[in-house]
């Protein structure tokens, strides 16, 4: 038997590498993809502890992210698609016009 | 022979979303991150939860990175957005997440979490469905309006706008 414990390092050493990605990189795809990383991460917390309490409730909730996650992505890349006609930049770092 | 497989699927998958973080090309992040999916899928059928399992390869595999490979193909990317893994600016914040890191695998380690049941029952897909569409059918609306919502939202914010 494997224990929980392996699963749920493996969750969190997914999210580390997600939120070294968002913090790190400067491309705003790849930051996207670090976020699915991170999301995807908390699904296999999730569906772990529901798998050690015998309870159906965390894959339920696991749905649930993975439905929002894809809500989430369209919503993104269409905002994505509009920013690059207007600005032409894929830099996190160029895209701040909400500071004022 | 389950540790095996475990650990085939958690190396493949921390791999591939390493290299989701590093490589410069954003096509090769976007092939990177289908596997290292994939791999999730396979450790949820380890956690004997097939329904997930299948819903992840559909939904993240299938709809979400064709998603993003359209979008990665129509933008276009030119060298200018490919860039260097680390950069050198950022050394720091990947230290604080390295001592983090090192922090909560000890904290995962220490804690007394035990070990699922020996007999643990696959969960079907029916029992599922009994519990999504009793117990959970107001979230379950709430996540159809949500997704009609994204929908909407999407076509508005990507279409071109009249002049």
């Amino acid at each position: 038997m494997v224990p929980i414990s392996w699963y749920i390092a493996v969750a969190a050493v997914l999210f580390l590498i997600g939120v070294s990605g968002v913090l790190m990189r400067r491309n705003i795809i790849v930051v996207l993809m670090s976020i699915e990383l991170m999301l995807n991460s908390v699904n296999i917390n999730f569906v772990a502890f529901s798998y050690m309490l015998g309870d159906m409730t965390g894959q339920i909730f696991s749905i649930f992210t993975i439905t929002v996650t894809a809500a989430e992505v369209a919503v993104a890349l269409g905002i994505l698609i509009a920013l690059v006609r207007n600005r032409k930049t894929f830099n996190v770092d160029e895209i701040d016009t909400l500071k004022g | 022979m389950e540790k095996f497989f475990f650990l085939m699927f958690a190396i493949t998958a921390l791999c591939s979303g390493l290299a989701v973080v590093t490589l410069r090309n954003p096509v090769h992040s976007a092939v990177s991150l289908m596997l290292c999916l994939v791999q999730v899928a396979a450790l949820f059928v380890l956690l004997r939860s097939p329904f997930v399992a299948v819903a992840q390869v559909f939904i993240y595999v299938g709809a979400v990175m064709v998603l993003f490979l359209f979008v990665v193909l129509i933008l276009d990317i030119k060298k200018a957005a490919i860039e260097t893994f680390p950069p050198v600016k950022r050394r720091f914040v990947g230290g604080v997440i390295a001592v983090l890191g090192i922090e909560l695998l000890a904290f995962i380690f220490a804690s007394p979490f035990g070990t699922a049941p020996a007999d643990a029952a696959e969960t079907t897909t029916e029992s599922i469905g009994k519990l999504l569409f009793t117990k959970y059918l107001f979230p379950f609306e709430v996540v159809s309006i949500i997704l009609l919502a994204a929908l909407v939202a999407a076509v508005i914010m990507a279409k071109e706008r009249q002049r």
